[in-house]
């Protein structure tokens, strides 16, 4: 079993019934006495983070990791419903930019480049103290017709200064295009073929990617090779709260 | 964040008092894979010293009844025997992929413990589980993912024969009505007898003959397979 709690809320009852007295608690300093309440800060301040991503994979080359800040009513996909069209054009061709056109979403950094098998890259995040967001980290396995891998919606609120949180996350499969591992279906190095494309001839729904089959084990077409079948994990991300 | 957590469960007691155990749970879980079935769910509230499975353990003559053949009246009636409280068959009927079951209703009682488990079809004996997650005290939604195990109990032949008897050969079904015919089995060389994460499936691309009645692009998965999400209040 892989516990990974994404969200804890208090009960809406007790929430509202002590409002006042978590605002004084909420303070960014994890030391002081709760029973003086201080009024919250009004001056916005800068929280930085900074994302730490590995790719865990043998031979699946991520397109540029895509870290996203948006509402928290914003996930960026849902397994079992349909992927976005951003979502679906992330997973298929490796470009996130169309996810910035999602409703919700505030913000869009995204990595330097191509993150290679074995590669780690630091990503950094600037937000105002005042507009804290669910976080979601994305990133396409371009060895594949539409496998993507990360976590959606992670609240940012719940890492106090000098916390981290660490995913190691599964890969997705967006749903959009059948995995037949085709000649000229594969945007990466190891067919150089097609990205996105508008049809969707799959089940259309996202789901947890069953993995790449590969010539070398039975699927006579597959322009892929053992080297780039992989397993969950596939990404391990680290994000720590820095100021 | 920790004192402040702190400070919120002493809010939280000051507010209401809750019972030591006992927890209404609203459960939801969404079959992850790519092509295969659940049969029907049993979810079950336990203490602490029952198990429907455990990893590196015979599975019981139960866990077998379900695992090959998705018949999960004996463990409701062996967790009934220790005074649980289950939920049996929420979705009404098999779980397809990418389907989800939500707004399950469990009130455990003073049971402490919950634990899942449904047949993954088509396959041998292969199920997903959840083994005695202890649940709770403090209200709030919980997400965690549950991975598919291997009873090990059936040679995994991947032949599709109706097999679905304790100690019968074969797969049951293929549900989705994607399985394939006339295969010369799989040669299962494991001598693992005890409950253990699940290889996967084998499959091939030939509906018509082949090793394997499984098609290698429908019906393989990588953990995990399912998700759940339990809310307690």
């Amino acid at each position: 079993m892989n516990i990974s709690k994404l969200s804890f809320k208090t009960s809406s009852l007790a929430a509202l019934s002590v409002g006042a007295l978590l605002l004084g608690g909420c303070s960014d300093n994890d030391h002081t006495s709760p029973a003086p309440i201080t009024p919250p800060a009004v001056t916005p301040t800068m929280q930085d983070y900074t994302i730490s991503v590995t790719n865990l994979t043998a031979n699946q080359p991520m397109s540029p990791i895509a870290v996203v800040t948006h509402a928290a009513d914003s996930l960026l996909w849902t397994s079992g419903e349909s992927a976005s069209l951003a979502l679906e054009t992330l997973a298929e061709s490796g470009d996130a930019s169309g996810l910035t056109d999602e409703t919700g979403i505030t913000e869009l950094v995204s990595g330097a480049g191509i993150l290679m098998p074995g590669a780690s890259e630091e990503i950094s995040l600037s937000l105002d103290s005042t507009s804290i967001a669910d976080l979601s980290v994305v990133t396409m396995l371009v060895n594949t017709n539409d496998a993507f891998a990360g976590f959606t919606g992670y609240d940012l609120s719940s890492l106090a200064v000098d916390e981290s949180m660490v995913f190691r996350v599964i890969t997705y499969d967006a749903g959009t295009e059948a995995n037949s591992e085709a000649k000229g279906t594969i945007p990466g190095p190891a067919d150089g073929g097609e990205g996105f494309n508008a049809t969707r001839d799959d089940s259309n729904k996202v789901h947890a990617h069953p993995g790449v089959i590969s010539s070398d084990d039975g699927l006579s077409d597959s322009i892929l090779d053992a080297s780039h079948r992989f397993d969950n994990p596939t990404l391990l991300i680290k994000i720590s709260r820095t100021e | 964040m920790k004192l402040n957590q702190v400070t919120k469960l002493l809010i939280l007691s000051s507010v209401i008092s809750l019972p030591a155990s006992a927890a209404e749970l609203e459960i939801s879980i969404t079959n992850l894979t790519h092509g295969n079935h659940f049969t029907p769910l049993l979810i079950a509230a336990h203490d602490a010293d029952s198990h429907l499975f455990q990893v590196g353990e015979m599975a019981t003559s139960a866990l077998q009844k379900m695992a090959e053949g998705g018949d999960i009246g004996d463990l409701d009636a062996a967790v009934m025997g220790a005074n649980g409280v289950t939920v049996t068959n929420p979705a009404g009927g098999l779980l397809a992929p990418s389907a989800k079951v939500d707004s399950i209703m469990l009130d455990t009682g003073d049971m402490t413990h919950l634990s899942i488990t449904a047949m993954v079809l088509p396959t041998n004996d292969a199920f997903v589980g959840l083994d005695a997650w202890k649940i709770p005290t403090e209200a709030g939604t919980y997400t965690f993912t549950l991975n598919a195990y291997d009873a090990g109990t059936e040679a995994n032949d991947e032949i599709i024969n109706g097999g679905g008897m304790s100690g019968a050969p074969g797969i049951p079904a293929a549900p989705g009505g994607d399985g394939g015919m006339n295969a010369t089995g799989v040669m299962d060389m494991s001598s693992n007898d005890k409950v253990h994460i699940h290889p996967g499936v084998l499959g091939d691309t030939d509906l018509q003959g082949g090793m394997s009645d499984l098609d290698s692009r429908v019906h393989r998965w990588l953990n995990p397979v399912a998700r759940v999400t339990v809310t307690v209040k």
